[in-house]
């Protein structure tokens, strides 16, 4: 069967600034292969990101893209899918973007099950900002701002604060496997409530310690190790193997995922009308409305 | 001269009932057929504290809350300690027999004392006396001769059809308290004949919804913050079954970044704050008008600086609404004196942002917002523009969504349109949205481009000022002396000035219902036949008047700086006048 869009109508012409070796590339190539698997219509796609060197993601795709401020990309997202819930709404950035500065909104966007999906390239280090530490960052790791004793504050785990946060659709993914990572994130855009990947993506640049080799020397699949995503305490059992247990084994794949939530949207009375960029402007019925007044 | 208005008066503990029973008295004014105006000076406090309101009605428009009361109700002894000595010659004050005690040495000439046992006949109809603000309600209502059909109504309003109980509780009580009058020497007998015909009656914060609605606002997200929480309140409420959709978020960072986002998808988005929360928006605000992002902004301006007194007024923030953000962007800021421009201004602010494609500041404040006043019925009426739609003409291949254009509104497109896709970007971009931030900043031809895109968006400006209200001179043009002013201080200027036209002195006014971008020729020419000018403002620094000077050269005589939370009256502006011309 011909495919209504190649891979390539996906593509911008506008050509990635990462650094040769970025694991952002294979982000950007898992989100272009999901998107071209599920046929999404470019046109009906709206990427939103922050900022950082992965939130320049919007612009090397085809679809309405919008590059906010530094932490605030949730917000804005949500913004748009309640203005135009037709609309697949994909969010992108890195770690300081969204576990850092925008922590905040990660922790409301997820309870609020908003049927958006949230990719975070994680590098555990600051990039654009050369090389400080982020919340990720583990404890010990020496960077810019952290010279003499390293990092001697615990780091964020996005999985297990998205566990508990209500997100329905909680993942880890790797840049060492596009392929794997296209499926999660496939499923992701595909699945109905707020979903997070958690994209372990390495800063060739500037962090030395977790590189391609430290995640291919740890990661196994979750999928294969017989994990069942729809049991949430095993999802809590596996969240914090690493960082918080150990860091020997880093679980990759599906920690969780439910379709019993509704959705904010679901839920929004407001929305029952329908999209409201469609809805007509005004009032059609002044008087009652001015009725409490008199 | 006859008596043409009445000024009702009620304090208590916050719990006391006292903003409900404001309320009550206020819609028993306006159905009366008085024009109404009232002010609650209360306190970060839920319960306890001092709180009281004060209720104007007039048979001619009233321009403030007045100054001294005709009746006072003192619903505890603190009511009593600081109100007594205000109550005009003439009037009354009505108090709780139990636990209240007036010193007859502090009033004024023929000021009649109403003790009544106000909890003592409130638990003779039921065993708890919650009712004692309605016995005193009542007894009001019986001093100044009101109809006592616009009791029932006002209790019927409140607890609807839900508490028939209630209502009727609440009637027996008002009676009592009107019986105890009658027993006591009747009315005040000040012979206003009321027309009875109901005037429409709300606060600038309710105008302000109600302009949103009439212009198609279709999205509100807000963070609670007095006094503009009354917007969410109201908007929650009444919004929905309009097709709006009303968020409250986590925070103020998140309420401007969500309307950010439903603008950019198209819908007609506000958001709304006081100045702490104004200050957490102000890198978000200024996204919009990097990314040419239609909102609409609503700051309800309170005492700062910091919390401030978060229960009282200040026209403190406009220095945060011109300066809001890093770098410059266009921006207009719009500064309603009344409900009515409430309504319409905020109606036209939702244009605007379409038609220039960037935030419109609506700044008012707590006495405007939070205060009730009789106004003309609105009219939903409004013209609706949206501004260029890359749909209605430009052709898909050739689309630029920050194309450079000559008026610096460029065509719009919005996700779901086929063929128009774009990247808004809070970097600097180019006409395609590409980038100029990354790989291309300094590079000679980009420096130009960067200018090009930088000179578009602030040439937006100049449509703006064009398409805003222009500066007004109001009274006599030969006149000995010209209030500046902006904003809620409107009413009590007028007032003032209306005051001391009795004892000769000739005084007009100069307003201001845009602040920015700032109407310099049209405020040169009405400065031109300027004798001597006052200028007033809610703030210690006059920002506004160092706005003026920076725009104009204009330097006004006198400065009339008000910093202490209570709205401006029309005699703390009538004092100064005098002061100035004397």
């Amino acid at each position: 069967m011909k495919l209504e869009f190649e891979m390539d109508t996906y593509k911008s012409e506008i050509k990635p600034t990462w650094c040769p070796g970025c694991g952002d590339f294979a982000v950007l190539r898992a989100l272009q292969m999901a998107i071209h698997t599920l046929q999404l219509e470019p046109w009906n796609v709206v990427i939103v990101s922050g900022i950082g060197c992965s939130s320049n993601l919007p612009h090397f795709l085809s679809t309405y893209g919008f590059h906010a401020i530094h932490g605030r990309a949730l917000p804005v997202a949500e913004g748009v899918k309640l203005a135009n819930p037709d609309l697949q709404v994909i969010v992108t950035g890195g770690d300081g973007d969204g576990y850092g500065i925008g922590v905040g909104h990660f922790i409301h966007a997820m309870r609020r099950n908003f049927d958006i999906t949230y990719l975070v390239m994680n590098n555990q280090i600051y990039g654009l900002t050369t090389g400080q530490a982020s919340p990720t960052s583990e404890k010990g790791m020496k960077t810019k701002s952290t010279p003499i004793e390293g990092v001697i504050e615990n780091p964020v785990d996005p999985i297990s604060l998205a566990l508990a946060s209500g997100a329905t659709y909680v993942a880890r993914a790797f840049s060492g496997d596009v392929k794997g990572m296209a499926e999660l994130v496939k499923n992701g855009i595909d699945h109905h409530g707020f979903s997070l990947i958690d994209c372990m993506s390495p800063c060739v640049t500037y962090n030395k310690v977790n590189t391609y080799d430290f995640f291919r020397e740890r990661v196994y699949d979750l999928q294969k190790d017989g994990h069942d995503p729809s049991d949430m305490k095993a999802a809590f059992a596996k969240a914090i193997e690493w960082p918080f247990v150990g860091r020997d084994r880093i679980p990759l794949g599906l920690f969780y995922r439910t379709e019993k939530v509704p959705t904010y949207e679901d839920l929004e009375p407001a929305l029952k009308k329908g999209s409201p960029v469609r809805q007509p402007l005004g009032v059609e019925d002044p008087d009652e409305l001015l009725s409490e007044f008199l | 001269m006859a008596k043409r208005d009445l000024v009702f008066r009620i304090g208590g503990a916050a719990g006391d009932g006292v903003s409900s029973t404001a309320e009550s008295f206020a819609k028993i004014s306006a159905r009366s057929g008085l024009h109404t105006w009232t002010y609650s000076s209360y306190q970060s406090v839920i319960r306890g504290g001092h709180v009281w309101t004060q209720i104007r009605g007039g048979l001619d428009p009233v321009l403030s809350h007045g100054v001294d009361p005709d009746v006072v109700v003192c619903l505890n002894q603190q009511t009593m300690d600081v109100h007594q000595g205000q109550v005009s010659e003439g009037g009354a004050i009505v108090y709780d027999t139990d636990g209240t005690k007036p010193d007859p040495t502090k009033l004024r000439e023929k000021v009649r004392l109403l003790g009544i046992p106000l909890r003592k006949k409130a638990q003779s109809l039921s065993p708890n006396a919650l009712m004692r603000n309605t016995v005193a309600l009542g007894a009001a209502v019986r001093l100044f001769d009101l109809d006592f059909r616009h009791v029932e109504s006002a209790f019927k309003d409140i607890w609807g059809d839900k508490k028939p109980e209630i209502v009727q509780q609440n009637i027996q009580a008002a009676k009592l308290g009107g019986d105890a009058v009658g027993e006591m020497g009747g009315s005040l007998n000040f012979g206003l004949a009321y027309p009875n015909e109901p005037k429409y009656l709300m606060t600038g914060n309710e105008a302000i919804c109600l302009g949103a609605l009439a212009a198609g606002v279709k999205f509100l997200a807000q963070y609670p913050m007095t006094p503009a929480s009354s917007i969410l309140h109201w908007m929650a409420s009444h919004g929905p079954p309009h097709g709006v959709v009303v968020k409250q978020v986590e925070d103020e960072l998140a309420a401007m970044n969500m309307a950010v986002g439903a603008g950019f998808a198209g819908v007609r988005s506000m958001t709304a704050t006081s100045g702490g929360g104004f200050s957490l928006m102000v890198e978000a605000i200024g996204q919009a008008g990097m990314t040419e992002t239609p909102l609409v902004a609503i700051l309800v301006q309170r005492s700062g600086p910091s919390t401030g007194l978060p229960t009282k007024t200040e026209q403190g923030d406009l220095n945060l609404a011109l300066g809001a953000g890093q770098g410059d962007w266009p921006r207009a800021i719009l500064a309603p004196r009344n409900p009515e421009e409430c309504f319409r201004l905020t109606a036209q602010a939702f244009n605007l942002a379409e038609i220039y494609q960037t935030p419109i500041i609506v700044i008012s404040d707590l006495y405007l917002g939070e205060g009730y006043r009789t106004v003309e019925k609105p009219d939903f009426n409004v013209p609706i523009v949206r501004g260029m739609s890359a749909a209605n003409g430009a052709e898909v291949k050739d689309f630029k969504r920050y194309r450079l254009t000559e008026s610096g509104v460029s065509p719009r497109a919005i996700p779901g349109m086929k063929g128009y896709q774009f990247v808004a970007a809070t970097d600097e971009h180019m006409e395609n949205s590409e980038l100029i931030s990354d790989v291309l900043a300094g590079i000679p031809e980009y420096v130009t481009e960067r200018n090009r895109m930088h000179e578009k968006r602030m040439r937006k400006l100049d449509g703006l000022r064009k398409d805003t209200p222009p500066p007004e001179l109001w009274g006599p043009e030969d006149a000995d002396l010209t209030l500046i002013h902006w904003g809620s201080t409107w009413g009590a200027a007028h007032e003032a000035i209306q005051n001391v036209e009795g004892r000769g002195i000739r005084v007009n006014s100069l307003e201001f219902p845009t602040l920015f971008p700032f109407h310099t020729d049209a405020t040169l020419a009405l400065l031109k036949d300027v004798k001597q000018s006052l200028a007033i403002e809610g703030n210690y620094t006059g920002q506004f008047t160092r706005l003026l000077r920076s725009e104009t050269g204009y330097k006004p005589d006198h400065f009339f700086g008000k910093y202490d939370g209570e709205p401006f009256t029309w005699r703390d502006i009538a004092d100064k006048i005098l002061e100035a011309v004397a």
